[in-house]
């Protein structure tokens, strides 16, 4: 049962993806907010994470997006002759440099950090910033 | 008879064996060089360097991903 909502979610979320470049929106308002009041941040792993307790709609927020993401890691990944951690893991590289300051984003040890001017913390493994 | 021939093999090898022995120790003391195992353990960081390869060929394609993906990045 629980199964087959996450595939049903997964699949919503490659449509989802896939339909995504015809439309080409901006972020939700919400999830704009979300960053910029650091209830939300960048995980190392190129997901979603909270850097405090999360409200039940901030929570519901992240989910959804973090199953959009999961949904194109792993289409990206295929194509890509690579696995979904690997395809993760460097979007999260390039999402944690991307953080403007104030926002909040993962260290390599696990702390979460408010992005400042100064470049973010990022694993060693992290291709150069673009 | 043929037994105990076969065993002991042909006559001699136990001269050959010593001489080799005998040769090689001579070889060892001659040319003497002392091999200091190193402090530190050596550690072949192999998995974390496939890694970063990947992770590099990975890049451009995971930047495209964001910015097509607007919404959820």
């Amino acid at each position: 049962m629980s199964l087959s909502f996450r595939n049903t979610a997964l699949l919503v979320g490659v449509l989802a993806v896939l339909a995504a470049p015809a439309i080409a929106q901006q972020r939700d308002p919400a999830y704009a907010a979300a960053r910029a009041a650091g209830q939300v941040g960048e995980k190392t792993d190129g997901y979603l994470g909270f850097p405090v307790a999360p409200t039940q709609s901030v929570r519901a927020l992240a989910d959804d997006i973090n199953i959009k993401r999961k949904a194109a890691y792993a289409a990206k990944a295929q194509a890509n002759g690579a696995t979904v951690e690997e395809y993760a893991l460097t979007t999260g590289c390039l999402m944690i440099a991307r953080t403007v300051p104030g926002e909040k984003y993962q260290a390599p040890d696990g702390v979460w950090r408010t992005r400042t001017s100064e470049p973010p913390l990022r694993d060693s493994r992290c291709p150069p910033a673009a | 008879m043929q037994g105990t021939m076969s065993q002991s093999g042909w006559p001699g090898q136990n001269t050959a064996r010593a001489l080799v022995v005998l040769i090689s120790g001579a070889l060892a003391l001659g040319g003497c060089v002392s091999v200091n195992a190193p402090d530190k353990p050596i550690v072949i960081e192999l998995n974390i360097n496939i890694k970063q390869e990947v992770i590099y060929r990975l890049a451009a394609d995971a930047g495209n991903t964001i910015k097509s993906n607007p919404e959820i990045f």
